[in-house]
Parts: C-alpha cells; sequence; structure tokens
C-alpha cells in the first residue's frame, strides 16, 4: 500500500511537468499568441487524455497483459498491445491489481507531456484545429506504438531473453517521451515553415520572447514533474526500489543545475553575456538528458551528461536556427530531441554494464536510437503530412502577423498592454 | 540530373523527401535486420551503426528539402 501511495503521489505531480513546459513555450513566443499558446496546452492535454484512455491504452497495454505477437526465426516479437478498447476492463483490473490502474495513469499524463512538445515549435503559427487533430492522432498511434515497446513488455523490453543483449535502459522516458515529443516537433517545424519575418534575405533575424520570468518559473515547475516522473517510471515500468526515489531526486538535480550552468557558461563565451533563455533550455535539457538513467548512474556521472547536455543544446539552437533553417521559437528540438538522444546514448556509456560487457550495453541502446529514427520518424512525419492535406497546420499570412490570439481566439493575452493614443495627451 | 521522373515528383524537392524517408526507414530496417540474422556482437554492432548512418543521410536529405524553401521564404 506504501509503495502505490508513494508512485499515486509520483504520477500526480507529473502536470507540473506539463505545466512548466507550457509555460516555457508560451514564454519565449510572441505577446500576441501568448493565450493560444496556453490554450493549445491545455487542449493537447484533453484530447490526448480522452483518446488515449479510449483508443491509445488498447495498443500501449502493459506487462503481462494481452499482445500481438510475430515470430520471426523462432523468436517471438511483441510489436503491438492488445487491450480492449475505451479501458473497457480498468475498473475490473484494480480489483486485482493496481500495477495496470497506476501505469494507464502514468501513460495518460506522459502521453499529454510528449504532445506539448511539438506545441512551442509551432509557436505562433500552427493552428488551435490543427494542433487537436494531431494531438489525437499521437495519442491514439504513435506514442502508445513505442510506449508498448518501452514499458508495455514490448521487443525492445525483451532484448535480453530474445538476443542475450543487456536491457534497454530508459528508467524516466527519456525516448517515449522526450525523444517522440522531440521528432514530432521537428516533423511540425518542418511542415510549418518559419514564422513571417523570420528569414530575410537568408538571414535569421531574433524574435524574442516575450515573457522570460514566466520562461524560468517554468523550469522551477518543471524539476518538481520531471522528478515525479522520473521516479514513477522508474518503479512501475524498471521495478526500481522505493527507496531509488532519492537518488533519482538528487540525480533529477544535479542534471538540471549541470545543464543550466553549461549552457550559461557556453553562451558567456560566445555572446560575452549569459542567454537567459538559452540557460533555461539548458536546464531543461540537463533534466531530458538525466532522465533516462536517472536511476542507475551515480551522481557524478549525471553531473557530466547534463553538463554535456547543456552545452549541446547551446550549439544545436545555433545549427538548427542558423544552418538548416528551422524556427523553433522554444527550442524544443534541441531540447527533447538532441538532449533525449545524448541521454539515451549515455545510458549506454556511463550506466553500469550488469548483464553483459559495455559494448553489449551500447549496442541495446543503439538499436533503440535507430528503431526513434528510422521507424518512429518516418511515421510521425507521415502522419503530420497526411494531416496537413486535410486540415491546413499553418495559419494564413495574416494570422502570422496579427498573432493567433486575435487570429483565433478574437481577444489578446494582455489586453491592457494596448496603447491608446490619449494615454500620452497631457492632462 | 533527375532521377525521378517529373510526372511523379512534379517538384524535384518533393523527390529528396521521399528518397530521405526511404533512406531512414531502410536504415531501421538494417538495424533490425542485423539484431535477428546476426549473431556475434561485432557484427551485430558494425551493421546497426551502418543502419544509424542510412538514416542520417535520409534525414539529412529531408533536411535538406525543406532548407530550400525556407531558406527563400520571407
Amino acid at each position: 500500500v506504501t509503495l502505490v501511495i508513494l508512485v499515486l503521489l509520483c504520477i500526480l505531480l507529473m502536470p507540473l511537468a506539463a505545466a512548466g513546459l507550457a509555460l516555457i513555450q508560451q514564454g519565449l513566443g510572441r505577446s500576441r499568441s501568448a493565450a493560444h499558446a496556453m490554450l493549445a496546452a491545455l487542449c493537447t492535454l484533453s484530447v490526448t487524455a480522452i483518446i488515449f484512455v479510449m483508443i491509445g491504452s488498447a495498443f500501449a497495454a502493459y506487462s503481462g497483459a494481452q499482445a500481438h505477437i510475430v515470430s520471426i526465426r523462432g523468436v517471438s516479437w511483441d510489436w503491438l498491445g492488445s487491450q480492449p478498447f475505451f479501458a473497457r476492463k480498468f475498473a475490473a483490473s484494480l480489483a486485482t491489481s493496481p500495477f495496470n490502474g497506476l501505469a494507464l495513469l502514468l501513460e495518460m499524463f506522459a502521453v499529454g507531456i510528449a504532445a506539448i512538445i511539438p506545441l512551442s515549435t509551432g509557436t505562433d503559427r500552427w493552428r488551435l484545429a490543427a494542433i487537436c487533430a494531431f494531438s489525437a492522432l499521437f495519442a491514439a498511434i504513435l506514442f502508445p506504438l513505442f510506449a508498448h515497446w518501452v514499458w508495455g513488455f514490448g521487443w525492445l523490453t525483451q532484448l535480453s531473453p530474445n538476443f542475450g543483449l543487456p536491457a534497454f535502459i530508459d528508467n524516466g522516458g527519456a525516448s517515449v517521451i522526450q525523444v517522440m515529443g522531440g521528432l514530432a516537433a521537428l516533423s511540425v517545424a518542418w511542415i510549418l515553415g518559419p514564422r513571417q519575418g523570420k528569414y530575410t534575405g537568408g538571414v535569421a533575424t531574433a524574435i524574442p520572447g516575450h515573457n522570460i520570468v514566466q520562461v524560468l518559473f517554468g523550469c522551477l515547475l518543471s524539476l518538481v514533474g520531471f522528478i515525479a516522473l522520473d521516479s514513477a517510471a522508474s518503479i512501475l515500468f524498471r521495478g526500481a526500489d522505493p527507496l531509488t526515489v532519492i537518488l533519482i531526486a538528487v540525480n533529477a538535480t544535479l542534471a538540471a543545475a549541470s545543464g543550466c550552468l553549461a549552457a550559461l557558461l557556453t553562451t558567456r563565451l560566445r555572446y560575452r553575456k549569459p542567454d537567459a533563455s538559452l540557460t533555461a533550455n539548458g536546464w531543461i535539457a540537463g533534466l531530458v538528458a538525466g532522465s533516462a538513467s536517472c536511476a542507475v548512474l551515480s551522481p557524478a556521472r549525471t553531473v557530466f551528461v547534463g553538463f554535456v547536455a547543456g552545452v549541446l543544446v547551446a550549439f544545436l539552437v545555433e545549427l538548427l536556427e542558423l544552418k538548416l533553417y528551422i524556427d523553433d521559437p522554444a527550442g524544443a528540438i534541441s531540447v527533447h530531441l538532441g538532449a533525449g538522444l545524448w541521454g539515451l546514448l549515455a545510458a549506454g556509456l556511463l550506466a553500469p554494464a550488469q548483464a553483459g560487457s559495455r559494448g553489449a550495453l551500447l549496442l541495446t541502446q543503439l538499436i533503440a536510437i535507430a528503431t526513434l529514427l528510422g521507424i518512429m520518424f518516418p511515421l510521425i512525419h507521415l502522419g503530420n503530412l497526411l494531416l496537413n492535406r486535410f486540415i491546413r497546420y499553418r495559419v494564413d499570412a495574416d494570422g502570422d502577423w496579427q498573432g493567433m490570439d486575435i487570429r483565433e481566439l478574437g481577444a489578446g493575452a494582455y489586453p491592457e498592454f494596448v496603447m491608446h493614443a490619449d494615454e500620452f495627451v497631457p492632462r | 540530373m533527375r532521377v525521378i521522373p517529373d510526372r511523379i515528383f512534379p517538384d524535384s524537392g518533393e523527390a529528396l523527401n521521399f528518397i530521405g524517408s526511404i533512406l531512414m526507414l531502410s536504415g531501421g530496417g538494417i538495424a533490425l535486420a542485423a539484431l535477428v540474422l546476426l549473431a556475434s556482437l561485432a557484427q551485430r554492432f558494425t551493421f546497426i551503426s551502418a543502419g544509424l548512418l542510412v538514416e542520417l543521410l535520409g534525414l539529412a536529405l529531408i533536411a535538406r528539402h525543406y532548407r530550400i524553401p525556407q531558406k527563400g521564404r520571407r
């Protein structure tokens, strides 16, 4: 009972990660789209929660549940869950074991966090209807497929019995949540294109975020949410000891701190002054990279992982914006995809290799990365391209200029900021 | 040089997107095939690394497809 309460408490704190990410993405966007950005995050959480429980949970399934299995050369590949739709057996399963209920609750929040990630890439130009459609597709098929492979006793977790390789290390959902969200962000960024005025004559123009205070507050909220997410996922899906929560909390904080300081130092050295938005990105990048091996890595190694993530993000943001012409207002691709992949790789390089050699552990992590890039990204991109044919993703040129608040909601987030000429007339 | 006929891809940029996606899928296929067909760690490592490189090549092609129009957008 104590374990159930602990996991439940952790899961209930997970929405703070979503709140933090939502604050960051709206703070780094323009003020004329601030209300739209927060509403989009709320709608994403709503759509993903309903669609995941009704449809996605059937495919995600859980350990020991029914699944679609393909046999190749005598090896069973558990590739898709096969539970009833609409969570029909949910209430009955709670009577026998709370595990399925907790797993469903965790994944319901996890899919929401993952689907919020691409919102920051589409800030200022992604239409609300298209956001809801993407969230539905993501929660119904894309997320459950990979979640089943990693969290539902799918083929990625069975590399040990089937192929003699060590178990795939992803304690806090770096692959399932962060990299999946980052891949979706990359696809969305490509389909939407840059904001109007971002590139003039092939040269990038800085469009600064409108509220850096909210961005930094979002970072603090995210810390609590990430600690909760890492702890709950490690206990539920990796069988971590409840006391490991202490190590996870220490590691998550250290990863965030080192990522933050690394980004601060990098921007200080490159631009002569620390950049607040990139430093915030470094904080989140540390959390993302550290989440893969949060329950198995020593604090000293976690500091290294977070530090590299912070440096990496500062350079990746520049590479994407200046060389690849990808307009990613909140740096979601660099933070979630870049740091997430680094975290998975770092787990293979630094985590204790229990069953098998270091090379075998690294190979396991590479297989997961190859699966994410080679199978999940084409699926996500194809889904986005198809959806874009039916529900236009990008707002029209006038809306781009007016801002999403006026265009889609009919009112701005900060009506009192409107300046009236009579305010400047002497009285 | 146009490898793909214009009637299939009226915009040559679409060909980059298509070929890039196919390359990414192929890279994933190479990695999974290596896992099933090969036994030794060294062989698996080599082929899975090769699969990852093919995926990155595909990603680079897709990036190039989107980079061209975005660079020109005002």
